[in-house]
């Protein structure tokens, strides 16, 4: 388990070292695309039960796993291009 | 494990993530980030997909959940995606920080069911949770209800209160420190109880109870938290979305998921900590909620007490922009309550080709969340150069003609720079009131979210233009159309 601790603390730090300079602008895509990487429960949600003996208890939270964290992945990664797109596109009008 | 091809492809993910998040910083390479990022969530889900399919030994999966599953919540995703208005950004991303929030507790809960269908079943009672499982996952465990519990509830609170359906007041409730205090502590013995006093019969009752805990805990944390502190907690339940992932992540030994869990929040944190500077409040003070309460139960008081207040219509702005040379509006809030941003644009657009240099001040906590103004004035095309921040336009105000604010009020309250008794007393402001005529356009004086008055209403620089953003800007450009025109 040590080593998944120091795996996340490595991250959190390179998280900080990697972001600290965002531009207002970036402010709210950064977030909406954090959302999206936040889906990454998708992964856990495929780990969970989903075998045809397991208790119908954890097929149905199996489920709703995997259903709020494809909100996030679809849904974050879509709008963030949205909106990105809308930033992009005048500078290339100018 | 040794090198299964799925481990291959999580590594790869990992870099991709890492990547994709750093070029998300910055202007130029954002999208591309973005697309680096949703290439790596591809990978991912195809080597969970394979390890399922291995993990299962032929015994067969019930794929018919995990399509449903997709299809229900990819499919109200991408609705929500491509409809969402940008004024309504903030609730969306509410939304989908809770949405974070909630798969992790289902994440964890189905483990745990199935864990004590298959290997904690044989087990008697008198093995604790934690001598089956270690104390560390067990404890990830819990955490990871407690955090993904709390950031469902808490982001519905903050989703009620950005879209109206909540009072945005700070709700402040007797004995509210004592009764989350409590809450917290009940979490902690409900933990022990799973973890280490009751046999792994009981600990799926007791995680369901835990659960519903952290539910009412986000509800109780968020309410006390006033409507423009909501950038804070927006960017706070960010942040903890990711932790959760990442606790998820320690329950099921991922590295693919402690990795990306911890940019999420960190990256949470540090929008966080800039939303709090830019407030100059510290996390705590936001925390704990309240604020602008005792202010405003005398604002309206305040309000009345206004004297030298100068009111103009569409027609006395239209004239004062008539041949300016350079002219900045500072969009707050109410541009976005108003839905003004495309005409602004317009009105912008017009005065520039009058020979007028136009910019658009941009104050960090302007608006519901971070970089929200950002995002409207981007949809309403206005170009990305003429957008600029705080410190760079503050000393440009003195040279300038004339000032729009358009229904933003705490970020241009100058008390905050020279009344030392102000509630804002500290808080970085645009310094509006250092130009030559100053226009705020507003509905009414009533006090801004800190429930304090603004001297710059009364300025002798200053007029006020009391109407809807989005009403006065059209109104104001017809007028400058037609004399223009004529």
């Amino acid at each position: 388990m040590m080593i998944f601790l120091i795996v996340f603390v490595l991250a959190i730090f390179l998280g900080f070292e990697l972001i600290t300079k965002v531009p207002p602008t970036l402010h709210t895509p950064l977030m909406s695309g954090a959302n999206a990487i936040s889906g990454i429960t998708i992964v856990g949600a495929l780990t969970c039960a989903y075998f045809t003996q397991s208790p119908f208890m954890a097929n149905a939270l199996g489920f709703l796993a995997i259903a709020t964290a494809s909100v996030n992945v679809v849904g974050g990664f879509m709008v963030t291009d949205r909106m990105l797109t809308m930033f992009g596109s005048k500078k290339e009008e100018k | 494990m040794g090198g299964a091809w799925f481990e291959v492809a999580y590594l790869v993910a990992i870099i991709l993530f890492i990547s994709g998040i750093k070029q998300l910083g910055k202007v130029r390479t954002a999208k591309n980030g973005n697309r680096l990022a949703s290439l790596a969530m591809l990978l991912v889900v195809i080597g969970a997909v394979g390890q399922l399919n291995e993990r299962s030994h032929g015994a067969g999966v019930d794929w018919g959940w995990i399509i449903a599953g997709v299809i229900v919540g990819g499919g109200i995703g991408a609705v929500v995606a491509k409809k969402v208005q940008m004024t309504e950004m903030p609730e969306m991303v509410a939304l989908f920080n809770g949405s974070g929030g909630a798969a992790s507790v289902f994440v964890v809960l189905s483990f745990l069911a199935n864990e004590i269908s298959t290997t904690l079943k044989a087990l008697p009672d008198s093995v604790s949770l934690a001598d089956a499982m270690g104390w560390d996952t067990t404890l990830a465990l819990a955490l990871s209800i407690l955090i993904g519990g709390v950031t469902l509830t808490g982001s519905v609170v903050a989703y009620g209160k950005l879209s109206g359906k909540v009072t945005g007041d700070a709700v402040v409730y007797d004995m509210q420190h004592q009764i989350n205090g409590g809450l917290i502590l009940a979490a902690l013995v409900l933990t022990a109880l799973i973890g280490w006093v009751l046999g792994p019969g009981a600990a799926m009752s007791v995680s369901v109870f835990l659960a519903l805990l952290s539910l009412g805990l986000g509800v109780l944390l968020v309410l006390p938290i006033g409507g423009a502190d909501m950038p804070v907690v927006i960017s706070l339940l960010n942040s903890y979305s990711g932790i959760a992932a990442a606790m998820t992540g320690f329950v099921l030994k991922s590295p693919v998921l402690i990795v990306s869990g911890a940019l999420v929040g960190a990256s949470g944190l540090i929008l966080t900590n800039i939303m709090c500077k830019a407030m100059n409040r510290s996390l705590l003070s936001v925390l704990l909620g309240g604020f602008g309460q005792t202010a405003g139960s005398g604002s309206s008081e305040d309000a009345r007490e206004y004297s030298n207040v100068k009111s103009v219509g569409p027609e006395e702005l239209a004239m004062m922009l008539e041949g300016v040379s350079s002219v900045i509006f500072v969009p707050g809030y109410g541009l976005a309550v108003a839905q003004a941003q495309h005409v602004t644009r317009e009105l912008g657009d017009f005065l520039e080709a009058q020979g007028a240099q136009v910019k658009y001040a941009i104050h960090p906590v302007a608006g519901r969340m971070p970089g929200h103004m950002n995002v409207l004035l981007a949809e309403a095309s206005v170009p990305y150069e003429q957008l600029v921040e705080m410190d760079e336009i503050n000393p440009e105000f003195k040279s300038t003609d004339v000032v729009v604010v358009l229904g933003a009020n705490d970020v241009v309250n100058p008390a905050a720079l020279d009344d030392p008794e102000s509630p804002l007393a500290g808080m970085p402001i645009l310094n509006v009131h250092d130009a030559r005529q100053v226009i705020v356009v507003k509905r009414s004086l009533s006090p801004g979210y800190a429930g304090v008055r603004n001297p710059l209403f009364e300025a002798d620089n200053a007029h006020m233009l009391f109407s809807d953003a989005k009403v006065a800007l059209q109104e104001t450009l017809n007028e400058l159309k037609e004399t223009v025109g004529a």
